[in-house]
């Protein structure tokens, strides 16, 4: 069948500039660029551009440009470009349309409607270049007091993590990302002081030597969970959902099921991976905490136990029971969240933005006297360091970085995760492309990004005229917002500008 | 020209002057004495203030009433006072009240009604919990629940005076030449962040405990939303009532020395941390974890004082003035030297704490740390009390 799809980007060739050395024909795994060596010309099959920019930032004479195909049908606000094309792509496969990273439609940042405070006379701001700035958190369940009483959590039973600046790795799994990127994740965190998270794909071997700062994930498809995995770790996390796709599962299609990954996820070569859109043990709340407990008796007790759920409606009722099951650390998952592969509708359509959860659960904890029982980490695209310090002002714990981190690896959020085609060698498992991805030079530009975003953290921070992270912790007064509706500051607990 | 204390317009701050005075006097030997080098010293210190707030505590005033609370009780509107009457007496034995006496003062403008009453729990309210809760109860229940009353003082054996005005015309107001006690706070206000109303100045209260403080408390959002999931409500619109909470629910309810709670509310950096030997190093890891929320952030130095123990306290940082002298059985603490030279020229100790390193006075310096001359051994009840505790 004809596809009646335009092709998504344009690729212009400068002749002056073109040296027909072929990089751009070897570099890209989606084989848009074609060299006949007959006529010593090369041809861009646009159809093919999926516009990740491989070619151009890779072009030694800069001789190419790929931009959005400026071909237009009749304008017409309410059947986008989008929205034809997808009618297209679903007449033509008649299957589901899917995706990869995160949501893409301009769905309101709140980050981008609150501002943040200074001193101003009253209190001096302090200068983190002079003085001491603390961002180191401690992840896990604090007992309510130093002497706890009957009832309240014995130490022993309130393991914490230290982790040196607020920001962690997120769930990437093997498989989905490479094993290079994963070990450039696994050595950015173990440099910096933080963590990175295994994802649902278990811990490949090469690998086992970061479990110090590994967040280890046990999910529906229980995918090299073992007992030495749950012990070589720092933090033991539930996967229950994800921000890109809450309520459905994950499909880790046969071809990519490669020798190593089999081997990691201890599953045969060549077989789907099937992640269940539930665990098939949890079925309810009390089902949970059985399994939470299951894992601290796994465990000893030694490491805390964290539960990852998309942000959705009743996500406050959700994390409360959580907490009471006995998670020891809440990660909501918000609407932003990046996937390696989920249903376009569902990433674009199910769930609600981080900045509301986040705000809503805090404020629930408080309410109901629990909030030092688990720590919280907010999740789902944080694009800068300001992000992230509103999100602790609203009361995360510390947040989670995805995308970002790819991005910082060179990651161009082209969005073709689930093809298992990353010419930038970070979410494919093609040796030819993986081996793209130098973990020396992958892992340092991710410490740099942690050490970047640590300063603009504590530049607030001194701004604000504290020293130490936990004072912005949950410290909602020094949020305004503006642009938002009553409601909407209601729900984040925060004031309109000028109030 | 503008009689500026006509004025009662605390927002014009046509030019912003940021500060205010701190005094406090410990009898060390805990003998009553009077409060006349405290009011020389504090008003030493005028050009920190601006009149908009002044305030003292005096603990051992009520020697006859010694083992019932003395709830000081302010009232905008006679018909709160009705309110509050009629809320106490269903709830308390009230030995005795009065209208705490005051003399005609040319500098004090509408002045609040203040009243005592002396009072313990009746038998059949609340009796699941101890009588400080009960109490507690009390305070936040007329705080929150009546309009046009406010709590001053609710501890025993002690009171709080303060309203608007520089202190010695507070002083001078509630006929304090009047009292002998053996600790004496005062503060003088220069408020920036909350409005000029007599509720509003310094000392805060809750029990025993008092407050004064010279500072701003950055970290007041998250400080308040903590005591706020303890059942503390925080009614003041202002950061200094969060320190007498913190006390309250630190070393009150939950029973550590005040040697912790000064660490809680102004530990030492982690890298001095990882330097400490064990187990003290430990100690103050565990400290940081389980109370990140009540560090307290931002410039300060305060003095906190109970019966027989007064703590003077500096932000980390030191980011606020305070020093401290003894001279013979007293200890002063003061936000500028010269105030404790005026009173006391002979000082036998004197200096000036790094941030974060308490002062501490005891009546008896060799008691116990978890000092509680008002409390009686803990009883069975208190047991009772401090297990279902946790909340108010």
């Amino acid at each position: 069948m004809k596809s009646y799809l335009p092709p998504e980007f344009i690729v212009e060739r400068r002749e002056d500039r073109c040296i027909r050395c072929l990089t751009c024909v070897r570099q890209c795994g989606f084989e848009t660029h074609v060299y006949d060596a007959e006529e010593n010309s090369l041809l861009s099959r646009e159809e093919l551009c999926v516009g990740c920019l491989r070619c151009v930032t890779l072009c030694p004479t800069r001789a190419l440009t790929v931009r959005t195909n400026p071909s237009e049908s009749r304008p017409n606000a309410n059947w986008t470009r989008e929205h034809l094309r997808d009618v297209c792509r679903q007449a033509e496969s008649g299957g589901v349309i899917l995706t990869g990273s995160g949501n893409d439609k301009p769905i309101r940042s709140y980050w981008d409607h609150l501002f943040l405070n200074a001193s101003q006379v009253t209190n001096p701001s302090i200068d983190p270049l002079r003085e001491p700035m603390e961002l180191r958190t401690y992840l896990g369940r604090k007992p309510d007091a130093l002497e706890p009483g009957e009832g309240r959590a014995r130490e022993s039973e309130c393991p914490n993590v230290r982790i040196e600046t607020p920001l962690l790795f997120s769930a990437m799994s093997f498989g989905a990302i490479s094993l290079q990127a994963m070990q450039s994740l696994a050595r950015a965190a173990s440099e910096y002081g933080t963590l990175f998270n295994t994802g649902e794909g278990g811990l490949p071997a090469e690998l086992v030597d970061y479990g110090k700062v590994a967040i280890v994930q046990c999910a529906s498809g229980r995918f090299g969970v073992n007992w030495e995995y749950l012990n070589n770790s720092a933090i033991v996390e539930i996967k229950i959902g994800q921000g890109a796709k809450p309520g459905i599962g994950g499909h880790l299609p046969g071809e990519k099921v490669l020798a190593k990954v089999a081997e990691t996820r201890m599953i045969p070569v060549g077989t789907d991976a099937l992640s269940p859109a539930p665990q098939h043990d949890i079925y309810s709340i009390e089902d949970l905490s059985m399994l939470i407990y299951a894992l601290k008796e796994a465990t000893s007790y030694r490491k805390p136990i964290s539960v990852k759920i998309a942000a959705v409606h009743n996500a406050a009722a959700i994390a409360s029971g959580m907490v009471r099951a006995g998670a020891d650390m809440i990660v909501i998952d918000g609407i932003r969240g990046g996937t390696g592969a989920a249903p376009k509708l569902i990433r674009d359509h199910v769930g609600i933005p981080i900045e509301l959860a986040l705000a809503a659960v805090d404020t629930r904890l408080r309410e109901e006297g629990i909030r030092n029982w688990a720590s919280l980490v907010a999740a789902g695209g944080f694009r800068s360091a300001a992000d992230v310090i509103k999100a602790i002002a609203l009361g995360a714990d510390a947040v989670y970085l995805g995308t970002a981190a790819l991005v910082a690896m060179g990651c161009t959020i082209c969005q073709k995760c689930y093809t298992g085609i990353c010419n930038w060698g970070i979410c494919t498992n093609r040796p030819e492309l993986a081996k793209r991805l130098n973990p020396d030079v992958a892992a340092r530009r991710l410490v740099k990004l942690l050490r970047g975003w640590s300063l603009d953290i504590k530049e607030i921070l001194g701004g604000m005229g504290v020293n130490a992270i936990e004072s912005l912790r949950g410290n909602r007064l020094q949020l305004r917002g503006v642009g938002l509706e009553e409601w909407e500051l209601r729900v984040l607990g925060v004031k309109g500008a000028g109030e | 020209m503008k009689n500026l204390r006509s004025l009662n317009n605390p927002y014009r701050d046509d030019k912003v002057f940021e500060g205010c005075a701190i005094f406090a006097l410990l009898n060390q030997a805990g003998r009553n004495v009077s409060g006349e080098p405290v009011f020389r010293a504090i008003s030493n210190m005028r050009n920190r203030g601006n009149g908009l707030g002044g305030g003292f505590a005096v603990y051992g005033i009520y020697p006859e009433y010694a083992e019932h609370y003395a709830l000081q009780v302010m009232f905008d509107d006679p018909l709160a006072r009705e309110e509050v009457e009629s809320y106490l007496k269903g709830r308390f034995e009230v030995a005795d009240e009065e209208e705490v006496p005051t003399r005609k003062t040319q500098a004090v403008i509408h002045p609040p009604q203040v009243f005592r009453y002396f009072l313990k729990p009746r038998a059949g309210w609340m009796d699941d919990v101890t009588e400080d809760e009960r109490v507690i109860r009390a305070v936040m229940d007329i705080n929150i629940g009546i309009k046009d009353a406010f709590v001053f003082s609710s501890g025993k054996n002690m009171g709080v005076f303060k309203g608007v005005g520089h202190p010695e015309t507070i002083a001078e107001y509630f006929r304090l030449d009047e009292y002998r006690g053996y600790l004496w706070t005062a503060h003088s206000r220069f408020p920036t962040n909350s409005r000029a109303w007599w509720g509003g100045a310094h000392p805060f209260s809750i029990l025993d405990w008092t407050v004064i403080h010279n500072g701003e408390i950055s970290s007041y959002g998250i400080n308040r939303r903590y005591l706020e999931m303890h059942g503390y409500a925080c009614t003041l619109e202002t950061d200094t009532e969060v320190l007498a909470y913190i006390v309250d629910l630190l070393a009150r309810r939950q029973r550590l020395p005040m040697s912790l709670v000064t660490k809680i509310m102004a530990p030492p950096l982690w890298e001095e941390i990882e330097r400490m030997k064990e187990p003290e190093r430990s100690e103050l890891i565990k400290l940081r974890q389980i109370y990140s929320s009540l560090l307290v952030n931002g410039p300060f130095a305060c003095v906190i004082a109970h019966h027989g123990e007064m703590i003077g306290l500096n932000d980390r940082i030191r980011l606020r003035p305070m020093t401290a002298g003894i001279g013979g059985e007293n200890l002063y603490i003061s936000s500028e030297e010269a105030s404790i030279r005026l009173v006391c020229p002979e000082l036998d100790e004197f200096w000036s704490p790094q941030g974060g390193d308490p002062i501490v006075g005891r009546v008896k310096p060799e008691s116990p740390e978890i000092f509680e001359p008002a409390r009686p051994e803990v009883s069975d009840e208190d047991r009772a009390g401090l297990k279902a505790g946790g909340r108010v």
